[in-house]
């Protein structure tokens, strides 16, 4: 029988090793985008977790449209990665300086 | 037994999760992030969450991971220069992780959620979850649904539009300037003198 602390301690773990990864690959925006779906994926664990324990169904609800909203984010993100790539010739973050933000 | 099967799962998908991150290939990370998304639509199962775990399997791995794998090949990616700044942010992010764990674990495995209404284990499983789902969304979420379409919509329109080439071999129309021409842009008249018969 699974507890409701296993699941939520897997989501917790899943968020933290990609938190560590967006701050390992800084300079790699396609790996940038990996780690937001697996935070996004985490989330979604809590969010089935809690629906499955509660036996509610409208946490799964949420976790259809966050899908739908990580599909939408991720193939705009990969859109501007490829504009970006054909007029700069690069995907590194830490040359994307030209707003001297 | 079915908690073998969710520490089964649970370890492949935290194994493959920090292989994305730590790998240096990139479709090496995409092919991992695929593993992934693979176990956590088994542990959706164990959840008693089918179809979602079946629309995880399709969009994610059938879609968006196939998109990554198409944009990761077309760009001619040098890895090295991408990977500096690794062993210098290393002890910062495993630092900052360490941290969060420490945090997000003394909440999570407080007796809180230890409580009887979290033990029950208890949706419906006489009615399918994919019914249980259509009611749910088309009766209480029905504007949320279609807010989400319209969202899809924008962004299959940002995408394609941001992509679109406009080189100079693609040839096409464009119909406000085809529409906006005057008589005087495409017809001259030319005035000449006519030409005198000669005896």
């Amino acid at each position: 029988m699974i507890t409701l602390p296993e699941v939520l301690s897997l989501g917790t773990l899943l968020f933290c090793i990609s938190v560590a990864g967006i701050f390992l690959n800084r300079k790699n925006i396609i790996i940038l985008l990996m780690c937001i779906e697996l935070m996004l994926l985490s989330v979604n664990i809590n969010f089935i977790a809690f629906s499955y324990f509660l036996g509610d169904i409208h946490g799964q609800v949420f976790v259809f449209f966050i899908l739908t909203v990580a599909a939408a984010e991720s193939a705009i993100g990969l859109a501007i990665l490829v504009v970006m790539f054909r007029s700069r010739d690069t995907i590194n973050v830490s040359e994307l300086d030209s707003m001297k933000g | 037994m079915t908690q073998i099967i969710f520490y089964f799962f649970s370890a492949i998908l935290l194994f493959s999760a920090t292989m994305v991150v730590a790998i240096k290939n990139p479709i090496h990370a995409a092919l991992f992030l695929v593993l992934s998304f693979f176990s956590t639509a088994a542990i959706w199962l164990l959840l008693n969450a089918e179809f979602l775990a079946i629309a995880l399997v399709l969009v994610y791995v059938g879609a968006v991971m196939v998109l990554f794998l198409f944009v990761i090949m077309m760009l001619d990616i040098n890895v090295a220069t991408l990977r500096q700044g690794f062993a210098r942010y290393f002890p910062l992010g495993i630092i900052i992780a360490f941290f969060m764990v420490v945090a997000m674990g003394l909440i999570v495995s407080s007796d809180y959620f230890l409580s009887d209404i979290y033990s029950q284990g208890s949706i419906s499983t006489i009615q399918s979850n994919t019914k249980l789902l259509g009611l749910a969304i088309y009766q209480d979420y029905l504007y949320h649904f279609e807010i989400a379409g319209a969202i899809l919509l924008v962004a299959i329109i940002a995408a394609i539009s941001l992509c679109l080439n406009k080189s100079k071999i693609t040839k096409s129309t464009q119909p406000d300037v085809q529409v906006l021409a005057k008589k005087d842009d495409r017809l001259r008249v030319v005035k000449m003198k006519s030409e005198e018969k000669e005896d």
